[in-house]
């Protein structure tokens, strides 16, 4: 292939999987509404459109036409900038993400990935972890107590299982022997080669470590409602509280997108196509998160911390030394 | 290469994504500030002090424990990928590693850093 077609065939799968996340983003706050009404006993929202279906349209026209507040003693620069440092790197986790097999599509062979990195696993990681100077840098420059207080706690939540985060999958790493999402789907072409049940306490730690790193319910101290109205993003509105919100969405959707390759075997299956089982089980992945927002109350914030040092991080080290031994012997 | 570059044009994509939006947005939303809208919030009060306030001093030390161990985190990628390849040698040697940061996190844990008050 020539550079122009490499040029021209990344840029249409880079435009169609944002649209495609975006829908994803959208859709998942529908879901979520619908579950949780029905988890509660209500019906969800169900004016707009069939089932409500039209509801995450209205929200976003809504969101256009708001007003731009922006409170006269933030600092501006960095104010206009946090939304986009959190949108941006939640956005970016897809581009390694394997949707399905190859596929050919007028005489090209086309991958169904952005860009087959050979260190994706990596490169997942430290991107989603970028987000935590998006939330630190909007809490620092809203000049309100309420962000302020809301962006310290958040950052050092996330930071405090970040290191779970990333040790959850090494043993995945260590069976698998490669970085590359696409080699890692490869491996687990049957059904009990998910890494699921070679790893299920690897699997536990990541689920749990994501909840904590996208400031879901049960973690989600940094926006508790009830004490610090609505954390770091407090002072923002309009299009600029969109982003946040979005990104909020994307991230949750990349870590369930991560988790479906990793762990759940990716876009493979029988008699459906893969793009359809992938999003099957991205989805009951998102439905998993929303089934613990209704089920949880959210913990005290010396629980979160004392869980996340004293019990996940030691379980993951042991979690990584006990792979390598049974691996080894 | 191409792997990389279809990333650069992501990123591209994403940053024109949000400043479009946020240009869209700009040409029909509504400006009508005041004084007591743009105030900051707090509980509709004229707020108190400067807003950066003080804030627990354990924030830091947590930050600094995060910084080892996910430096940590980090060596055990590569040794990860590559364990099987490397021979015995690399188990041991990576178990003595983990053990002593095992160490430091119970010294750290005995030493109360980790207990939030």
């Amino acid at each position: 292939m020539s550079y122009t077609e490499i040029m021209l065939i990344s840029s249409i799968k880079v435009i169609v999987v944002v649209l495609a996340v975006l829908t994803g983003c959208a859709y998942s706050t529908w879901l979520e509404r619908k579950l949780v009404g029905h988890f509660q006993h209500r019906i969800g929202p169900n004016v707009a459109g069939p089932f409500g279906l039209l509801q995450p349209i209205a929200d976003a026209i809504k969101l256009v036409f708001k007003e731009d507040i922006v409170p006269n003693n933030v600092e501006r620069i960095t104010y206009a900038l946090a939304p986009i440092v959190v949108f941006i790197p939640a956005l970016l986790s897809f581009a390694v993400v394997p949707f399905g097999d190859k596929v050919t599509m007028f005489g090209y062979q086309i991958d169904m990935v952005i860009s087959d990195l050979d260190i994706g696993v990596l490169f997942v990681f430290a991107v989603t972890s970028l987000g935590v100077y998006g939330i630190v840098l909007a809490g620092w420059s809203s000049g309100s107590k309420y962000s302020l207080l809301g962006g310290v706690r958040s950052s050092a939540q996330m930071i405090s299982y970040e290191v779970a985060y990333g040790l959850s999958i090494i043993g995945v790493l260590v069976i698998a022997g490669t970085l590359s999402m696409k080699e890692l789907v490869a491996q687990q072409s049957s059904f009990f080669d998910w890494f699921i049940f070679r790893q299920p306490v690897g699997f536990v730690l990541y689920v749990i470590c994501a909840i904590a790193e996208t400031n879901r319910a049960p973690f989600d101290l940094p926006e508790a409602e009830s004490e610090l109205v609505a954390g770091y993003h407090t002072e923002y509105s309009s299009m600029r509280f969109a982003m946040f919100f979005i990104g909020e969405y994307a991230n949750m959707l990349a870590v369930s997108c991560v988790a479906t390759t990793i762990f759940l075997g990716g876009w493979q299956g029988p008699l459906l196509p893969p793009i359809i089982w992938f999003a099957i089980k991205v989805a009951l992945f998102m439905s998993f998160y929303i089934w613990l927002r209704a089920t949880l109350p959210r913990l005290r914030y010396d629980q979160l911390m004392n869980f996340g040092w004293k019990v996940l991080f030691p379980l993951a080290l042991l979690n990584v030394m006990v792979t390598a031994l049974i691996y080894r012997l | 290469m191409s792997e990389y570059l279809a990333i650069i044009i992501f990123l591209f994509v994403g940053i024109g994504l949000v400043l479009f939006t946020f240009f869209l947005s700009r040409l029909i939303r509504p400006a009508n500030p005041y004084p007591e809208k743009t105030q900051n919030y707090e509980c509709a009060e004229p707020p108190i002090g400067s807003s950066w306030i003080q804030f627990n001093n354990r924030f830091y030390i947590f930050a600094l424990i995060f910084v080892i161990f996910d430096v940590e985190a980090i060596f055990l990628f590569p040794w990860a990928v590559a364990f099987g390849q490397l021979g015995l040698y690399a188990l041991v040697e990576m178990m003595i590693f983990i053990f002593i940061l095992l160490f430091g996190l119970f010294y750290a844990w005995k030493k109360g850093v980790l207990k939030w008050v």
